[in-house]
């Protein structure tokens, strides 16, 4: 007998006992108890009804604790099954099998999550029943937006918009080239984040990872049957199709070498990301993968796009934001670490320590500040960058949250969120120092040093 | 006016949990903890497709019990009922139709407004059927000692 269950069944007050009376309706009684764990068994004093010894019975004992104004919460259950015996004035139930569910050991979100299965069983059986599609409904607006993660879109619009500004600094801006080049980043950015989930449910990662957070463990919109496999993928290759157009367009017009390169290898490393044959993320490379692609990549290209040169300047500004989008990646594989490791998907989290990952995080994100300070100090990147390190205290803050929630999925979401803001905060100050720079030098015949 | 007892009426407009029992492919008793609403006529339950074994065996074999037991889950009232009755599961549009039972769910849970807000976040779970339980007959053990002979009510007799 599992004896889990008999110590969980000990925690509670009273039971109550079923039976399926002769008229075919349940009994139910409660009943006081104790559990004999040396014996394995439930022993139930004298109840007013007459409890059977002729058939099964089920014993349950629930809990939940009243949160007046909001509802409840510790919701917790055991059940077990058998049939009992007299012994005296007692009864007694050695069971056969058991069941139930606590809520603070199986968060409610995960028991939702191993449940969608079933719950999509039952919908297609009933269509099925009733000769029309019974499927999960959503506003076409909500499921846009789960099915492409739109708001992960800050880790597009932050290394164009830097690019841009780079270019602007330096004298280039083409407003209509500018919008072209967020919307075709945009849209090989909404083509990898579909494709990803394609190539994760194909794998069978997405499937495995029953602690999805809002910031990891794929937008599920095919677990929860909003969106099929196969729609997924045509959205995934329209989006790519839409972003590649583009990016021909501005290679034809600006004639342009260099974005043809880039252009080539961010889309080649955006596919092979999750798709075979090269799996980047399988083999260890998806963060260095996310690193340049959401950094030198997306910068340069919006740099050439506008200026139609390399130059040092761009690429190390990009460095800051490849190395904070990289960690977006990397803190929300660490709730993911266990389906990812069960599907072969070798991320840095699955493959470290704890105390490793979590020091991973702090060198990186010492690595970015320290990039951007010295950067700012020899001014190859504006001066007033330096504000970027307003986004230290951020930094810490998430620090402090992979330490403390490590192996709690649904508290880390906090953090994970934090993670994405640093990125956006430090990149978007980046950004704004770059249109101070501008106005500054526009403004000012000959402006301080400090200040350009 | 209602054949169900006052005492068993009190429990059923406080009680935040109850213990529905019902029959599974076996012929065995399966019970699950859900959130019983009461209109003064039926009992009313809803279940998440996720969480849909029960409904199963509802479809199967309608006759179901429903219980009262913790005080704690009841404002402290102390006695206990169990209420055997014939369930219907309503499950026309199981995207909205459920929501007819919000203002008598919202009583007990008031944070169901925000987790519905929330329904992109967990669309399976607010795909939802309606557990509609007539009552056929009560027990109950007002002073709420298990060991007491319970009381009995059964909806023909008090019907006429």
């Amino acid at each position: 007998m599992d004896e889990k269950a008999l110590r969980d069944l000990s925690k509670h007050a009273h039971v109550v006992v079923s039976w399926v009376g002769d008229d075919g309706y349940p009994v139910q009684t409660p009943a006081q108890f104790t559990v004999d764990l040396e014996e394995g068994a439930v022993r139930l004093a004298a109840t007013g009804l007459v409890l059977p010894t002729d058939r099964r019975v089920n014993v349950i004992a629930s809990h939940i604790r009243p949160q007046p104004g909001t509802g409840y919460d510790q919701r917790r259950y055991t059940e077990l099954w058998g049939t009992l015996r007299r012994d005296g004035a007692e009864m007694v139930l050695a069971p056969d099998r058991s069941w139930g569910w606590d809520e603070n050991e199986v968060p409610f979100f995960e028991y939702a999550e191993r449940s969608n299965k079933r719950g999509l069983a039952y919908m297609r059986a009933l269509g099925e029943e009733r000769g029309v599609e019974v499927k999960p409904r959503l506003s076409p607006v909500w499921t846009a937006l789960l099915a492409t993660r739109l708001p992960f879109l800050t880790a597009t619009v932050v290394p164009v918009l830097v690019g841009i500004a780079v270019a602007g600094r330096q004298g280039y801006f083409d407003l209509w080239l500018a919008v072209l080049t967020l919307i075709g980043a945009a849209a090989v950015h909404i083509g990898v984040n579909v494709a990803n989930d394609v190539f994760d449910t194909l794998s069978g990662a997405d499937d495995a990872n029953v602690n999805p957070t809002q910031f990891s463990g794929g937008s599920r919109v095919i677990q929860r049957g909003l969106v099929t496999l196969k729609r997924m993928g045509l959205i995934s290759v329209g989006a790519y199709g839409v972003g590649i157009a583009i990016g021909l367009y501005l290679v034809l017009t600006r004639e342009s070498t260099e974005l043809l390169v880039i252009g080539v290898l961010g889309v080649l490393i955006s596919v092979f990301y999750t798709a075979p044959p090269l799996r980047l993320v399988h083999h260890g490379l998806g963060e260095i993968a996310v690193a340049i692609g959401f950094g030198p990549l997306m910068v340069l290209g919006a740099y050439v796009v506008q200026a139609e040169k390399f130059t040092t300047e761009p690429f190390v500004a990009s460095v800051p934001i490849a190395i904070l989008i990289a960690l977006v990646l990397y803190v929300n594989e660490i709730p993911d670490r266990r389906s990812d490791a069960a599907v072969g998907k070798r991320t840095l989290p699955v493959r470290l320590s704890r105390d490793a990952v979590t020091a991973g995080f702090l060198v990186a994100v010492c690595a970015a500040f320290a990039t951007l300070f010295v950067a700012a100090a020899l001014g190859v990147i504006p001066r007033p960058a330096v504000i970027s390190l307003l986004g230290l205290p951020l930094a810490l803050n998430v620090y402090r949250g992979i330490r403390q929630y490590y192996t709690s999925p649904y508290e880390l979401m906090a953090t994970m969120g934090k993670n994405v803001q640093l990125h956006l905060v430090v990149g978007m100050l980046m950004f704004v120092s770059y249109l101070a720079s501008i106005a500054i030098d526009g403004l000012l015949d000959d402006p301080p040093e400090l200040l350009t | 006016m209602s054949w169900i007892p006052p005492s068993v009426q009190r429990l059923l407009d406080s009680a935040l949990v109850a213990e529905l029992t019902v029959v599974n492919g076996r012929g065995e008793p399966v019970t699950h903890p859900l959130i019983p609403l009461w209109d003064g006529e039926a009992v009313y339950m809803t279940s998440a497709v996720l969480f849909s074994k029960k409904l199963e065996h509802i479809k199967r074999n309608p006759r179901v019990a429903v219980s009262i037991t913790d005080p704690m889950a009841c404002g402290g009232l102390t006695t206990r009922c169990s209420i055997q009755g014939d369930a219907v599961v309503v499950e026309d549009d199981l995207h909205d139709a459920w929501t007819e039972v919000m203002p008598l769910w919202r009583k007990k849970e008031p944070a169901i407004d925000f987790f519905l807000g929330k329904r992109f976040a967990l669309p399976l779970f607010f795909e939802r059927s309606v557990i509609r339980i007539t009552p056929r007959r009560v027990t109950w053990w007002e002073d709420g000692d298990p060991a007491a002979e319970p009381q009995v009510a059964l909806a023909e007799v008090s019907n006429g």
